[in-house]
């Protein structure tokens, strides 16, 4: 078991003759994922990879002929709203949108008219999904994380990648790796992936991966406290990040003093999560 | 990116809200003539992007022409926490009768817009917010649908406006909503929109922040940028398309990742040193990039070491080492530097900086470690 990409998952590439797209598409169907289409308008009829993946015009095209039942983004910020709208359209019930730098009311369009569908959109600014050993949707590298029992969350990539490394360096893995993207309007929160993992029989423990700005990590605090049985490890990125300025991430800022580290660690902690004080300390933390 | 107050007014006018006659002038003569076209008395108002230009003296009244030159004069010349004000806003000076707030924002957490409003004009709004919260009434706004008229009606009740100004005050509302939308504004505020003595509403006082995202698709806003609020080198990185803060530490940071770019300055802080910088070269870097990137870290004087913490993925570790090389041989720097590359093709990474002379580290501590211990000319 896994929470949301197993072995069945049948995924769709959006943008997937664009230079990140296709080459993630190789990383993916190289670790196993069944990639069964790719869509780029204008494009339809070519294939790719060798002649292995074809390419549609549409993503309703792309979802009649081939039976897909997720679908990763890779278009560049302008057309990946579009592109969100027209997989949800296409009745694709979960969307993985990679894509950064989103404008933010593009998002709550975006966001408001999926709640209306029952579409699960993990990101967008995000690294995507990893279940070791059965499918990776998006860019996390495979090579760097085991099957294991811990379940991950984080807003961020790269230091997704850091923690997944860490627990492989001593021999832990991971049911289900989740990024659910530094965006401050995105499609999944913690709390959503804290109650799949909380449900997944393969996840016994936790690692969830914050950072300053909003107040989601507070909430998954409340979260842990009151719903969850199993135990959580944190990590927040941002001790030293000087208010006011926008770390990078569209949703990593410090606004009138609210979305501090200290503040997110306190909740945490009050809630019973052993927080660490950088990422290699994890591994230790969950045994 | 803020906006000043004479650009956020203009852009609201643009929509049908009314605001006060006046221009911008950069010059104390300037400033007498658009007096002297205005008549009577005026408000000189310094264009500077900090709060509090009020209390700072940034913001005065003059009763006839010559009045404004001198007060110009004196504004022109001044400093407002730390920035220099090089431009003027002379407005025609309202006679005010009743001030009000009125504001739009994101609500992350709400994934909305959120209008708000409180007959507490004039202040801070998070002054009023944290003192008196009860008089804010806050209205979502469903992005799909976008501000009805009776989400600006109620919102005319609750401030206790007269009915008879309530047609006029849904325009401003909805104007002030289309601005929002069509600027790709995070904020879009009005404070105070006033009452006159002669009956009019009328935005006196304007800010709005832009959703730097969007900058791609409003390159008339992306040229209003005012370059005083940031460091040179952050101007600089923005070309380059590099996230970059400057910081007042010592050790120089190049990472790739957001997450990753702040748990390094963390870890540095947690073994002892203080980070000179916050820079993201972003997801699929190219050795040019990375080569802009190693400039603008090494043109802060403070810097004493380098870290560069890369964790391939989008990004290709031989790529970034290919940029660090061919930086190196350009700018030749004289601080030590340690790297650190994991993922994808950090073998070739790693075996491209061989010959370099690096300090290489395995795990995030270690490079921490080592650039700390550098920094400080161990």
């Amino acid at each position: 078991m896994s929470i949301l990409i197993d072995k069945n998952t049948r995924l769709l590439v959006q943008g997937i003759t664009g230079k990140e797209g296709l080459f993630h598409t190789t990383q993916m169907v190289e670790y196993g994922t069944n990639v069964v289409a790719g869509i780029t308008p204008g494009k339809g009829g070519e294939w790719v990879l060798d002649g292995k993946i074809p390419v549609f015009d549409s993503v309703k095209m792309a979802a009649d002929a081939t039976g897909a039942n997720a679908s990763v983004i890779f278009v560049p910020a302008r057309f990946a709203p579009d592109a969100m709208f027209e997989a949800a359209d296409a009745g694709i019930p979960l969307i993985v949108c990679i894509t950064e730098g989103v404008p933010v009311q593009d998002m709550m369009r975006v966001r408001n008219y999926l709640d209306q569908k029952k579409v699960r959109l993990i990101g967008p600014n995000c690294p995507g999904l990893l279940t070791p050993g059965q499918s990776k949707v998006g860019i996390i590298p495979g090579d760097i994380a085991i099957k294991g029992n811990v379940g991950v969350v984080s807003r961020s990539g790269t230091l997704t990648y850091e923690v997944l490394y860490a627990l492989e360096q001593v021999g832990m893995g991971a049911s289900t790796c989740v990024g659910i993207g530094g965006d401050p309007v995105n499609g999944t929160n913690f709390i959503d992936v804290l109650a799949m993992f909380e449900d997944d029989p393969q996840t016994d423990k936790v690692v969830l991966i914050g950072e300053i700005g909003g107040t989601d990590e507070e909430k998954a605090a409340e979260f842990i406290a009151s719903k969850m049985t199993k135990p959580v490890v944190s990590f927040i990125a941002g001790q030293t990040a000087p208010p006011g300025k926008r770390m990078g991430h569209a949703g990593a800022i410090i606004e009138g003093g609210a979305g501090t580290a200290a503040d997110k660690v306190k909740a945490l902690e009050a809630a019973g999560v052993k927080v660490a004080k950088h990422p290699e300390e994890i591994p230790s933390l969950l045994n | 990116m803020k906006l000043h107050e004479y650009q956020s007014k203009k852009i609201f006018e643009k929509y049908g809200v009314p605001i006060p006659k006046g221009r911008v002038a950069a010059t104390a003569g300037e400033a007498r003539a658009i007096a002297d076209e205005l008549g009577g008395r005026v408000v000189i108002k310094s264009q500077v992007l900090v709060g509090g230009r009020g209390k700072a003296g940034g913001i005065r009244l003059a009763k006839d022409s010559e009045e404004a030159e001198e007060v110009a004069t004196a504004i022109l010349g001044m400093e407002i926490k730390g920035l220099p004000v090089r431009k003027v806003l002379v407005d025609e000076a309202a006679n005010i009768d009743k001030e009000i707030y009125l504001g739009i924002t994101n609500d992350r957490a709400a994934r909305k817009p959120v209008f708000m409003a409180s007959a507490a004009g004039g202040v801070e709004i998070e002054e009023v917010a944290r003192e008196t919260p009860e008089k804010i009434i806050k209205v979502h706004i469903d992005p799909l649908l976008g501000l009805r008229d009776y989400q600006a009606r109620d919102i005319a009740a609750f401030i206790d406006l007269p009915r008879d100004y309530w047609r006029e005050f849904g325009k401003i509302a909805n104007g002030l909503w289309q601005a929002y939308v069509e600027s790709d504004a995070t904020l879009a505020e009005i404070n105070p929109l006033v009452i006159t003595k002669d009956k009019r509403l009328l935005a006196v006082d304007g800010k709005m922040l832009i959703d730097d995202n969007a900058l791609f698709r409003h390159s008339d806003l992306a040229e209003m940028r005012d370059l005083d609020t940031e460091a040179p080198a952050e101007t600089e990185a923005r070309k380059y398309g590099l996230s970059y803060i400057k910081l007042d530490g010592t050790i120089g940071c190049m990472v790739n990742g957001a997450g990753l770019a702040m748990t390094s300055m963390d870890v540095i802080k947690l073994f002892g040193g203080e980070p000179a910088n916050f820079l993201d070269i972003g997801g699929g870097a190219g050795a040019d990039k990375v080569a802009a990137a190693l400039r603008i870290i090494l043109s802060d004087s403070n810097v004493k070491a380098v870290l560069f913490n890369i964790f391939g993925g989008i990004t290709r570790c031989d790529e970034v080492a290919r940029g660090v090389l061919a930086a190196m041989d350009e700018v030749k720097p004289k601080v030590p530097m340690v790297v650190r590359l994991v993922g994808t093709n950090a073998e070739e990474g790693r075996q491209l900086l061989a010959d370099a002379k690096m300090i290489t580290a395995e795990t995030l501590a270690d490079a921490a470690k080592k650039s700390v211990a550098a920094s400080k000319g161990a």
